[in-house]
């Protein structure tokens, strides 16, 4: 079982930007150096930046472009320092420390050069924060504060220059309102290696833009809103259906359903000033209906059925490679759940789109559901459904618009709505979530698994798909291999993974799925072997390690996730967004996990009955082909 | 018979380029100079085939062809004037001098005559402070120019077309 | 043909580059960089880093591959000497490069040279042809166990590509935006390995410095600031040209030695130097006084300081690379202010928040163009508050 790997001669990146042309002082742990800050003295690693060493001496130094995600930049000039015997300030973030030497925070050149860059940026600053999404959670604003700014000394834009882009399904930006700090840069090329945003032009012209500065939903863009998460202002945004839910609620005709996805409900409690990773998942059901949804589900049951149709698929991909000796079967099978990954592959990688599984994400299929399987139960006329998801992820806000979802006759998911997005629409409807009661998902997919909470995290496809095939194949619990079913070696979040598994036995294989191939001997003392991949960065590596004939190429089912450290990092989760706190997010699922009654996708009664009901051919049968699985579009990546 | 359209050729001429710089990023200046050489702008297409060849994205391309001064990713003139505009050649008469040619070319600063000939730009510093005013003619520089002799410059670039301006006509 | 007027008695004129060569050739790389530290040569490029030492930290930087640069990209207002070095000197530039290679022990030698300079690359490439054909080039220099090549690489017209982090990101393929530092260039340069930056001048120098000997270099000069310069003079004076003089001369005796006697404001290092005013001719010329990478700019009687100020404003918040908060929003603040000065309607407390600005911007940016981008305005609004202050609207 490996779980640290090289690929491709390159280190892979937990989630961590590298810009491999800006050259850094590395640490070099075993190099103390000496350094005085405020009069205090302290050992710190040679290569360690002033800021890190400050922080760690409790001394707070106001950032700006920094993040710690990302690789450095050192351009906004916040975190102004003054180092004796230089005579300019340095950028604390940027600057390491690689020799004695005796720093101070708190000066009043400091002070003033800090409170002047502030000054400087507000003063281009179209600042309006009343009608800001941003208000209360800016870090502009914040700083405007913490330094005491009470009037415009440089002067104030109060007029737009450049009207918001409002091209991409995903992300709209306001460009009046970035500082140029380049952390979406940074993001999207990379941390994401996506490569939509640079810097253009230079000097006072200096702006964000796209390839020939074309609106963003022209561009290759992928829709994971990773840059949003990082920006301090206002300038990202996802695109808001706020009030068009609103409207929906309040028109008695129309039947409002919502699913909620698990990353969203370990994430929402910090737009409630919860401490990061603590779930809510049952207090918002009862805040939802308080709202006026009229039905709140779980997506996690579609997560199931995912794992369901996915994994058979894979069986029958493996039979028709394997036994069969088709060269059609595109092997190895990559997870298609991630809708800004799917939309990656589409453009950087479209030879690989035979790779990709056919199965819809859990959020469309969940679509599909309702709007046939649901409505008909119900005698509801799709038609006045409107289905709203909550997702953690801005790219759903695109997968729901894509032309092909649309398999029940109508738009199959109306409105993808994001953590951020339903914070507010909860504080707006005056519930205060924390102290709201418990209560239960409605029917008649009420019951979901384990399995689908931890969809949540990097390698929880992975894990729950494990957990069913494995059973499904041998007949044994998979408790017999792993300690309370938790695969733990595909978790975490090391940037890939890879894991081996042999099959020793096949055991009898349940009804459910005993038919699809004539025969289950071949996969007697098979090997079975996974990968997963967080940040498209990451998925890059993976599928050019591929190309090459690398580990990867061997494997028979790759999980990707576009966002680093997968769906609970994605880009409609709350703000700000950091390694420690994706690190509580993450425990949050896997305890929601531990907690649940039922842990396998295939023992959830509830998909059960949906495939006696309903999907009456079967797992990858006609129906669940027609409603719950998909295609995939060449997109490639010129665009002109 | 091969049939190659504009767009084939251009790819086949730029992976020639790439072939021989190398397909590195550090290839990317002299590249993206020899294409504006050539074509006397970067179109959007030869950025994207570029970032293809290179390995990097296209809008990092045209990032850095929209920080330098003398890559363009827009049609440009046959021949760019660029008119120092910094201190000493303002001191030595440069405004003169460009109202010049503004009236000879018809055209103002930023722009380019219709015939698609001329482009007439402001530059900062050529480093002929001393010998100002001074201007680029693409590569070649004129200096200690008068606003008289704005017209023998502008002719001279004409006879590369072939066509004498006094006469006003085209070929 | 571009002739420049170049003052008669010329150090440059009198050497032959290749001895300085030889020479080097016969002595071990840490001699080479002896004989340079002991000549107390800085740098000539502006910012006057010793150039002995600059050698030294590359060659005890480890990496396989290192570079030396020469920086060509003479983008500074008001100076042209390395355009004159370039066209009748070049061997001896390419000569101070082969010493720096032997010194560092760099096989790959880069010029860098702007993009306005391409009609010079003709000649340039024929004496690099020359070089190689002779043996002073290639895979045994002189014959010797050294190896040096020497490419040149254009730029596209963007002054700040002449800070030499800007100008090894541009060789790298990136926009000419600088970097943090540390790490140095010496250290970490381009692609990450080490390399030695220097100015045209400076390798010229070293080249006559190995022929000539240490002691032949320091005869003139201060304390600080020893050897001869090359400054270029222009203005409003009665012989614009190049001049040798030594580091040290006063103002004064330069405007006599260029016909600049009445002068009324000297700039000295270009947009990034500073104003000097009539009170001020007596100061030194040199790095310890009034530094400059060899930009004297002199304004006669008639001159309007504010239009100086607000040219070389413009100049700075076009060439600013862009990324760092207090060069690219900072800098059009002090052209706002310029402008307002200009048509009477700035406060004199406007004025002092914006010069408290201007030491910020000094103070906080990233690279030596925002470093200094506002020092002739700031030394302007110092020394001409009479001239600038109370202007009728529309006075100019
Ligand atoms: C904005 C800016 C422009 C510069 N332009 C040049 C230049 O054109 N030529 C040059 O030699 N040095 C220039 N320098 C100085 C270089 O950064 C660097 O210090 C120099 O090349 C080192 O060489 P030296 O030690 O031989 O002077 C510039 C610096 C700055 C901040
Ligand atoms: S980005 Fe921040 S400072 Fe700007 S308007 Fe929005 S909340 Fe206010
Ligand atoms: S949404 Fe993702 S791909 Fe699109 S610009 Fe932002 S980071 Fe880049
Ligand atoms: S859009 Fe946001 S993240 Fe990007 S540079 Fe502007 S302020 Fe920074
Ligand atoms: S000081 Fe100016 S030129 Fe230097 S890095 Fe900052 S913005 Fe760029
Ligand atoms: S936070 Fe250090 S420069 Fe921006």
């Amino acid at each position: 079982m490996a779980d640290k790997i090289q690929v491709d001669g390159g280190k892979t990146r937990a989630p961590k930007s590298m810009r491999r042309s800006r050259p850094e002082v590395h640490l070099d742990t075993e190099h103390p150096v000496t350094v005085t800050i405020d009069g205090l003295e302290t050992e710190v690693p040679f290569g360690t930046t002033i800021l890190e060493a400050a922080r760690k001496q409790g001394v707070k130094i106001p950032t700006l472009c920094f993040h710690e995600d990302l690789c450095v930049a050192g351009v906004c000039r916040v975190c102004l320092v003054e180092v004796t015997g230089h005579s300019i300030l340095h950028a604390a973030c940027a600057y390491p420390i690689t020799e004695p030497i005796e720093i101070f925070t708190n000066t009043p050149r400091v002070r003033r050069a800090r409170s002047h860059m502030i000054d400087l940026l507000l003063s281009e600053h179209l600042g309006e924060c009343y009608s800001c999404w941003r208000n209360n959670n800016c870090e502009l604003q914040k700083l405007a504060q913490e330094y005491g700014v009470r009037r415009y000394r440089f002067g104030h834009v109060s007029e737009r220059s450049e009207p918001v882009d409002r091209s991409s399904y995903s992300v709209t930006r306001d460009m009046d309102k970035c500082v140029l700090c380049r952390r979406c840069v940074r993001t999207c090329i990379d941390l994401q290696e996506v490569g939509v945003l640079e810097a253009l032009y230079r000097g006072h012209d200096t702006k964000i833009g796209t390839f020939l500065d074309k609106p963003l939903g022209e561009v290759v863009c992928i829709n994971c809103g990773q840059c949003i998460n990082r920006c301090p202002t206002g300038a990202l945004r996802a695109r808001d259906p706020v009030e068009e839910i609103w409207t929906a609620i309040d028109d008695p005709t129309k039947h409002v359903v919502m699913q909620t996805a698990p990353s969203p409900r370990a994430g929402l409690g910090e737009c409630f000033e919860l401490e990061p990773g603590t779930p809510v998942t049952r207090q918002l059901n009862t805040a939802l209906r308080r709202c006026g949804f009229d039905r709140v589900f779980d997506t996690n049951f579609t997560a199931d059925l995912t794992i369901i149709e996915e994994g058979t698929e894979l069986i029958l991909r493996l039979y028709k490679a394997l036994v069969e000796k088709d060269a059609s079967a595109a092997l190895p099978q990559f997870t298609s759940c991630s809708p800004g990954w799917v939309k990656y592959l589409e453009h950087f990688y479209p030879d690989f789109i035979p790779n990709l599984s056919s199965a819809k994400s859990p959020q469309q299929m969940f679509g599909s559901l309702i709007k046939t399987f649901y409505a008909e139960k119900n005698g509801i006329d799709p038609k006045d459904i409107v289905s709203v998801a909550l997702m953690p992820c801005t790219a759903k806000k695109y997968e729901c618009n894509r032309p092909e979802m649309c398999d029940s006759g109508y738009k199959d998911v109306d409105y993808g709505l994001t953590t951020r997005e339903m914070g507010r629409m909860i504080h707006q409807a005056g519930i205060d979530l924390p102290s709201m009661p418990d209560s239960d998902f409605d029917d008649p997919f009420g019951t979901a698994t384990g399995s689908g909470v931890i969809f949540g995290a990097t390698g929880g496809v992975m894990e729950a798909a494990l957990r069913t095939v494995l059973e499904l194949v041998t007949g044994k619990l998979v408790e017999n291999f792993y300690d309370h079913c938790d695969i733990t070696p595909i978790r975490g979040f090391e940037g890939v993974r890879l894991a081996e598994i042999t099959i020793d036995e096949v055991g009898p294989v349940p009804e459910i799925i005993a038919h699809l191939v004539p025969d289950w001997n071949w996969l007697k003392g098979a090997t079975l072997k996974v990968g997963v991949a967080h940040g498209t960065a990451n998925a890059k590596l993976v599928l050019e390690d591929i190309k090459a004939g690398g580990p990867f190429s061997e494997c028979h089912f790759i999980e990707f996730m576009a966002c680093p450290g997968g769906c609970l990092g994605g880009g409609g989760q709350p703000i700000p967004t950091s390694p420690e706190i994706r690190k509580k997010r993450a425990e949050a699922i896997y305890a929601e996990d531990a907690g649940s009654k039922v842990r396998k996708s295939h023992e959830n009664p509830a998909v059960l009955g949906v495939y006696e009901q309903f999907l009456t051919d079967g797992p990858c049968g006609e129906v669940s082909h027609r409603l719950l699985h998909t295609h995939y579009t060449e997109r490639g990546k010129y665009i002109v | 018979m091969v049939l190659l359209t504009e767009r084939d050729r251009l790819r086949q001429s730029l992976a020639e380029l790439a072939e021989r710089y190398g397909k590195q990023r550090s290839s990317l200046l002299p590249i993206l100079q020899e294409i504006q050489r050539q074509h006397y702008h970067i179109s959007d297409y030869a950025m994207q085939v570029v970032a293809d060849l290179l390995g990097i994205h296209p809008v990092e391309v045209f990032a850095v062809v929209s920080f330098y001064s003398f890559l363009d990713f827009k049609p440009k003139g046959r021949f760019i004037i660029r008119v120092c505009r910094t201190m000493c050649c303002h001191m030595q008469g440069k405004d003169r001098v460009a109202r010049q040619l503004e009236t000879d070319l018809g055209i103002g600063f930023g722009e380019t005559t219709p015939d698609g000939r001329f482009t007439l730009e402001w530059a900062n510093c050529i480093g002929m402070c001393d010998l100002g005013p001074a201007l680029l003619v693409n590569d070649r520089v004129y200096t200690q120019v008068t606003p008289n002799e704005v017209h023998h410059i502008i002719e001279e670039c004409r006879k590369v077309f072939g066509v004498h301006a006094t006469q006003g006509q085209e070929v | 043909m571009i002739k420049s007027f170049v003052q008669k008695k010329l150090t440059f004129r009198e050497i032959d580059p290749e001895k300085g060569l030889r020479a080097a050739m016969d002595l071990s790389p840490e001699a080479v960089i002896d004989c340079i530290s002991d000549s107390g040569l800085k740098g000539r490029g502006g910012a006057g880093f010793p150039t002995g030492a600059k050698w030294k930290f590359c060659r005890a930087a480890k990496g396989e591959q290192k570079y030396v640069v020469c920086n060509a990209d003479e983008g500074e207002p008001g100076t042209f000497k390395d355009r004159v070095i370039l066209t009748r000197f070049p061997h001896l530039v390419f000569a101070g490069m082969t010493i720096a290679a032997r010194a560092v022990g760099a096989t790959r030698g880069i010029v860098y040279l702007r993009g306005e300079y391409t009609y010079l690359l003709g000649g340039l490439k024929k004496a690099l042809q020359e070089r190689r054909d002779d043996g002073r080039l290639g895979p045994a220099v002189l014959g010797g166990d050294q190896e040096f090549d020497i490419e040149i690489r254009m730029g596209s017209g963007a002054y700040v590509c002449g800070e030499e982090t800007a100008l090894i990101e541009s060789l790298e393929g990136h926009r000419g935006e600088s970097r943090n530092r540390p790490p140095f260039t010496a250290d970490t340069g381009m692609n990450a390995d080490p390399t030695v930056v220097n100015n045209v001048e400076t390798f010229a120098w070293a080249a006559c410095i190995l022929d000539k000997g240490p002691d032949w270099f320091r005869v003139v000069g201060t304390d600080h600031s020893v050897g001869f310069k090359l400054f270029s003079v222009s203005g409003d004076i009665d012989r614009p040209g190049v001049y040798e003089l030594p580091l040290g001369t006063t103002v004064q005796e330069l405007l006599e030695a260029v016909g600049g006697e009445n002068a009324k404001a000297v700039v000295i290092g270009g947009a990034a130097g500073r104003c000097v005013g009539q009170g001020e001719f007596d100061r030194k010329v040199c790095y310890e006084d009034v530094p400059t990478g060899g930009a004297v700019i002199v304004f006669g009687p008639g001159r309007d300081m504010l239009e100086v100020a607000e040219n070389f404003l413009e100049f700075m918040c076009e060439e600013s690379c862009g990324q760092c908060t207090p060069c690219r929003v900072g800098n059009p603040k002090l052209l706002e202010c310029v402008r307002m000065l200009k048509d009477g309607n700035c406060s004199a407390s406007y004025l002092r928040e914006i010069v408290a600005l201007g030491e910020s911007i000094h103070a906080a940016s990233k690279c030596g163009l925002g470093q200094s981008s506002g020092n002739v305005f700031l030394s302007i609004v110092e020394h001409f508050r009479e001239e600038i202050m109370g202007r009728a609207v529309g006075s100019v």
